[in-house]
């Protein structure tokens, strides 16, 4: 059925005209100023973001060179490589780091999908007792930090021995409020007929679930996706893991910076292996993660 | 008359009869339906137990414990509310945190927020592709990980640090500024750093729902006399967008009372003359550092009021838009 409104949408194109036509209440003059003024503010914006790209490129003697440039003129990966040669000999190695932080934040994200979504599902589809209850509780708890509950958190994860652990990390992450509640505002939009008819073909909840539901809340999978990542991929995991092998780049990334003048060049590395990898997620999952993010809006 | 009286109490203890077992009806009810339901508790009990564990039970455990002196070496002990009067009384840094909690808070609050709705609205007139290049852009800073660091380099004390390079340069100042170290400008430089991370979330929401809102009424508006586009934002535009306002709401509140990532990483833990203290470092400190634990959850359950109140009034002022 999918694929079949697919084939339909190459077939016939939908042709928008490159400049749309314009507004009957815009002035020019304003339509001007704005597109300056945007394009000003976006320049002001990506500038930290480029000048780190550019100086993990630049070779050890244009770093500090005065006056800064902002590109780097003979750009190498040799800071890159730094990493792994030079860290490569430390006692935990870089390679450690990127494999802790690869790690947990590919299983607390899988985990957190599948949690997430099975509780959405029902809260989205079925009207029980507790259901709306439990949905404001929830939304109740998207209004405070982590912060707020780390102590007793701590508490409870050392009760469990998962203190100096992966799970510490991974187990809160799969109970994150925010998943939840977009990923049950996105599936309000799914069509309860969808689900009645595949009832009627014999299916129970279980294959409606996975079969029905979840290949057709897609977009809503890859917004999940997007914050779970940013959340455990940044993850400082200082407070609950001690053990050096089995701390995140984050963490790595704040030793290198604090390593001094000498270690510039590789800190800007890490810092760009760290901040690439949530931004490229998003640039190619942008238009799903807006079509779910159309649905995010908290009614009373 | 006995027998008057006789019969409300009749009367009474019919209706209060009646009470009950409808009471007790609509439980059964319920208990029915539930077990009708069997399955949908199965779906959700996995995230409602680890959701349980994660974020109400510390919540309770949070506010229990902020009532005792507790070091996790011996048993809580109780000592009312002396946790919660030291820290307002006796605690000058708390106070400090506070202060710094609430400034940043509300700068960079409503500012963050009104910015992420300005860009969403202005990026919305631009035609399809712009515009997502456009959301890369804004959005980029906030899920860029630890990028804000970069920062000190630009803010960095010594005359290579850029911005002092720049202001020598012009001739503006003839000595180079401690930025980060001199306490008068610590927090303006981290509110400017927070106000660049704060196209977040509730950026994306309102992208979102800026494309959601029904063309035929912006034509409609064009009939009935709409002239430019600040009455078109606020008769047709914003109340439409009343459910994604709330929502972002929340995000940038949440945020803003949460910081202590930025100010940790710029002006370093704890700071000079504790300059740029929050609530939560101050919470790291006593949680983390010194293992009073009893203490850290006052200040915990503090904060946690803070953000709960300050969503509830912000949300009641929403509900007003464009009515």
């Amino acid at each position: 059925m999918a694929k079949k409104q697919k084939k339909q949408v190459e077939e016939k194109p939908y042709k928008k005209p490159i400049i749309k036509k314009r507004k009957p209440n815009r002035s020019i003059a304003g339509d001007i100023a704005l597109y300056v003024f945007l394009v000003l503010v976006a320049l002001i914006m990506a500038f930290p973001i480029i000048y780190a790209v550019s100086s993990a490129l630049k070779p050890l003697d244009e770093l500090f060179k005065f006056p800064p440039r902002i590109f780097a003129q003979h750009p190498t990966l040799d800071n890159f490589s730094d990493l792994f040669v030079t860290m490569g000999k430390s006692w935990v190695t870089f390679s450690r780091y990127l494999f802790n932080t690869v790690f947990i934040t590919f299983v607390g994200t899988a985990g957190h999908l599948i949690i997430a979504s099975m509780g959405a599902f029902v809260l989205a589809k079925y009207e029980f007792p507790g259901n709306e209850a439990f949905f404001k509780l929830v939304t109740v708890a998207m209004m405070f930090t982590g912060y707020v509950t780390q102590i007793p958190n701590y508490l409870i994860l050392n009760k469990l021995g998962w203190i100096d652990t992966y799970w510490s990390i991974i187990i809160p992450a799969f109970a994150s409020p925010m998943g939840l509640f977009l990923m049950k505002q996105f599936m309000e939009g799914l069509p309860t007929s969808l689900i009645e008819a595949a009832k009627i073909d014999g299916a129970n909840e279980w294959r409606v679930f996975y079969q029905i539901v979840m290949p057709n809340v897609k977009p809503a999978w890859m917004t999940l996706i997007i914050f779970s990542v940013q959340a455990l991929w940044n993850n400082k995991a200082s407070t609950y893991i001690y053990s050096e092998e089995r701390k995140t780049l984050v963490y790595a990334l704040q030793q290198i910076q604090a390593g001094g003048i000498a270690r510039t060049g590789q800190g800007a590395a890490v810092l760009v292996v760290v901040m690439v990898v949530p931004i490229l997620i998003f640039v190619f999952s942008e238009s799903q993660i807006l079509e779910t993010m159309a649905s995010s809006g908290l009614k009373d | 008359m006995s027998t008057n009286t006789a019969t409300v109490d009749a009367k009474n203890m019919t209706t209060l009869q009646k009470y009950f077992t409808l009471r007790k009806h609509e439980a059964g009810v319920a208990w029915k339906k539930a077990k009708a339901r069997k399955m949908c508790y199965l779906f959700l009990a996995p995230y409602a137990i680890l959701f349980c564990m994660f974020y109400v039970f510390p919540v309770v455990a949070s506010i229990y414990y902020s009532f005792t002196y507790y070091n996790i070496l011996e048993p809580p002990r109780f000592i009312g509310l002396s946790n919660y009067i030291s820290l307002i009384l006796e605690d000058d840094i708390f106070l400090i945190g506070i202060k710094n909690t609430f400034m940043i808070a509300i700068i960079t609050g409503p500012l963050g927020y009104i910015l992420s709705f300005l860009f969403a609205w202005l990026i919305n007139e631009l035609p399809r592709w712009v515009r997502s290049v456009a959301v890369i852009v804004f959005y980029a800073p906030s899920i860029a990980g630890n990028c804000y660091v970069i920062f000190s380099v630009f803010f960095r004390g010594d005359a290579y640090g850029y911005v002092n390079a720049f202001l020598m340069n012009i001739g503006v100042i003839d000595t180079p500024i401690l930025w980060l170290i001199n306490p008068t400008y610590m927090l303006p430089i981290c509110m400017l750093v927070i106000l660049w991370m704060s196209l977040g979330t509730g950026f994306l929401s309102f992208v979102a729902g800026l494309q959601g809102v029904d063309k035929s009424q912006f034509e409609a508006g064009y009939m009935d006399g709409i002239k430019n586009r600040w009455q078109e934002l606020w008769y047709i535009t914003l109340p439409n967008m009343k459910p994604m306002l709330m929502f972002g709401a929340v995000m940038s509140i949440t945020q803003a009372f949460g910081v202590c990532d930025v100010t940790m990483a710029l002006c370093g833990y704890p700071s000079t003359d504790y300059a740029a203290r929050t609530i939560v470092t101050h919470l790291f400190d006593y949680g983390f550092s010194r293992f009073e634990m009893g203490y850290a959850c006052a200040i915990a359950t503090i904060l946690f009021l803070i953000m709960i109140l300050c969503n509830k009034a912000i949300q009641s002022l929403l509900r007003r838009v464009g009515t």
